[in-house]
């Protein structure tokens, strides 16, 4: 049984997220260059919060949690083919269900990250069911109805001794353990960035494996991914669970991080903003989710700065050419330049 | 029972502007067969049109063909700028660039507008017509232009060779261009066409909501549900879905409570797409191996 599946997960696709000149190689592991490459960001990226202020590195946190969430936005929509574009539900899941831990019965912060999980993979594996009905502008629509819904809830009165209703909930900042001499911010980082590592390490494990290969199949060629003998309704509800699973991680850090949780900060801008990052990043690409958190976090403020009278015109601008200049995202043109010179340019 | 009648009929009124916004967006649809999120936006940069016109004296009527033309211009040139440079990338690139278009005119609306909200004028009687308690003239009005849009595209489609043409190259692109279609410029004529009823749509919306930056927000969501209820390649369908949305929304509002009234519409609109995947009126496809 495993054998044609490999087959099929090996042989160039004819899908237009298909990573050039790796269509073959996706089992291999990093060569000896790349992991050398990987080590000195890791280290560049622990050492970040020791040379920025607390705001930067707050920012930063922010962004690794946006990180998690687009890498669980690409599982789904990148390499599954299925089109969210209500992942800021599964954010605010994660986020209201550490608020309410902690707030409720005092639980300590990293307590509530497992069941924030728990609760987003229920969650999206009971969307994931409707969901198999739906293909493309549908699922698009539903997804969204997702999104717009969650606000109303949480303001819903029957849910206010829950939510705290439109005044939402205080979170306290957790201090760093064991009387390290670190800020909250400098920890936060920190512990941030080691669930964050944890997840990218399962994320490209699975997008690799025979799991994230029959994902692909079915984005590129469902009616040969089933005649495979890939059963899709199992695939494809639980990768929207995983999928859930990670953006509700997401949104939990990011509760942690901004400690104050509200039901307009999950709006349905925030599952655009979402969307955005992931197919800016680079839809089915493990880096794209970086990239995607990065410039979901920072452009708005670059755009600030160049006009403070229509700050969003000229965001809309960068998004636009972005698109021009790189339609398979930031992460389909760091490849094209790292990889100038090394491998002949395929042509297909 | 009074009462429900009454929130039938003014869930028709608001029905009618989901129903026109929805038209367009089915428009785009068919033409590219893609959904314009920007379409709100547009929209509503074309009432703000309308307003300076009228600020600036000139008649209703005039204020208003003047904008529909200039939002077919419009649409016609920016699908020729932005949207034909990235007809090939992936779906997911131009959904983006839709996005895109929608932030930077919310953003310039603003920016040239202020945020402040405006009167619209309605081009109706301020008494209600017929003698009627239930419908304002506007509401009625409003209602009585999106059908007379309606059967305009109809007849656009199913009787002019130019209506044939744009189907055709939405079809089957390449045999069209075997047959002298000029596909692009289809293309490029189906967004001018979306942007005018586009136009009109915010038209008849402006005076119920107040024109500002983000009117359409909420408004192309319904709009969105309502196209997909009916049927994303059936206008008929879409406006018929448009109805339908704005008369659950109201009836649900009613009955719930208006805090929880767009998540139990949108639950509903889904629970029927469930049973019928393609929408109400549309055409179910069939794919083949």
């Amino acid at each position: 049984m495993k054998h044609p599946r490999s087959a099929f997960g090996a042989s160039p696709s004819r899908g237009r997220h298909q990573r050039p000149g790796k269509a073959g190689s996706a089992v291999a592991p990093l060569n000896r260059n790349q992991l050398i490459g990987l080590g000195i960001l890791l280290v560049f990226a622990c050492a970040l919060p020791f040379v920025l202020g607390n705001y930067r590195v707050f920012q930063l946190t922010l962004a690794l949690a946006y990180a998690i969430a687009l890498l669980g936005l690409n599982m789904l929509t990148g390499y599954n083919g299925q089109i969210s574009l209500g992942h800021g539900a599964f954010y605010a899941i994660g986020a209201y269900t550490t608020a309410i831990m902690m707030d409720h019965w005092d639980l300590p912060y990293w307590s509530t990250i497992p069941v924030a999980a728990i609760l987003c993979a229920i969650t999206g594996f009971l969307i994931g069911l409707p969901a198999l009905r739906f293909t493309g502008l549908y699922l698009a629509l539903t997804t969204l109805a997702l999104a717009a819904a969650v606000p109303q809830l949480l303001k819903y009165n029957a849910f206010t001794d829950w939510t705290g209703g439109v005044q939402g909930i205080s979170v306290f900042k957790p201090d760093a353990p064991f009387g390290l001499p670190l800020t909250p911010d400098q920890w936060l980082y920190l512990f941030s960035f080691a669930v964050a590592l944890v997840l990218f390490i399962l994320a490209r494990n699975l997008a690799v494996g025979r799991i994230g290969r029959a994902m692909k199949a079915i984005r590129d060629q469902p009616l040969a991914a089933e005649a495979m003998g890939i059963n899709l309704a199992k695939v494809k509800t639980r990768t929207f669970a995983v999928s859930a699973v990670f953006t509700g991680v997401g949104g939990s850090l990011a509760a942690l991080a901004v400690g104050f949780v509200a039901p307009d900060s999950f709006n349905v801008t925030l599952s655009i903003i979402l969307f955005v990052g992931m197919v800016v990043g680079g839809a089915a690409s493990i880096s794209g989710a970086v990239f995607g958190a990065l410039f979901i976090q920072f452009v708005p403020n670059v755009a600030d700065h160049i006009s403070k009278a229509a700050p969003g015109a000229v965001y809309g601008v960068i998004l636009i050419v972005l698109m021009f200049v790189a339609p398979g995202g930031i992460a389909s043109l760091v490849r094209k330049y790292l990889s100038i010179g090394k491998t002949p340019a395929r042509t297909d | 029972m009074d009462l429900f009648i009454h929130q039938v009929l003014s869930g028709l009124a608001t029905g009618g502007i989901y129903a026109s916004l929805a038209l367009a967006l089915v428009m785009i649809y068919q033409a590219t067969h893609l959904v314009n999120f920007a379409q709100g936006e547009i929209a509503m940069f074309a009432t703000y049109l309308a307003w300076t016109l009228i600020q600036a004296g000139v008649p209703y009527w005039g204020a208003f063909f003047i904008t529909v033309i200039s939002a077919f211009v419009g649409g016609v040139v920016i699908e020729r700028v932005v949207v034909q440079p990235v007809e090939n990338s992936p779906v997911l690139a131009l959904v983006i660039v839709f996005i895109g278009l929608l932030v930077i005119f919310n953003s310039v609306a603003g920016w040239i507008y202020t945020y402040t909200i405006k009167p619209f004028p309605s081009p109706f009687p301020e008494q209600p017509l017929f003698g009627n308690t239930y419908l304002s003239s506007h509401d009625l009005g409003s209602a009585g232009v999106t059908l007379v849009v309606l059967l305009l595209v109809f007849g656009f489609f199913r009787f002019t060779p130019l209506g044939l043409a744009m189907r055709a190259a939405a079809q089957n692109p390449v045999s069209s261009k075997l047959v002298g279609v000029r596909v692009g410029w289809m293309l490029a004529l189906g967004w001018g066409l979306a942007s005018a009823i586009g136009a009109v749509a915010g038209m008849m919306v402006a005076p119920i909501v107040f024109l500002e930056p983000n009117m359409m927000g909420g408004i192309l969501l319904y709009a969105f549900a309502g196209a997909l209820l009916g049927g994303i390649d059936n206008p008929g369908g879409a406006v018929l879905g448009g109805f339908i949305v704005g008369v659950l929304e109201n009836v649900v509002g009613m009955y719930l409570g208006s805090e929880i009234k767009l998540t139990v519409a949108l639950v509903v609109i889904i629970a029927v797409l469930v049973v019928r995947p393609s929408g109400l009126f549309g055409k179910v496809h069939v794919a083949r191996v």
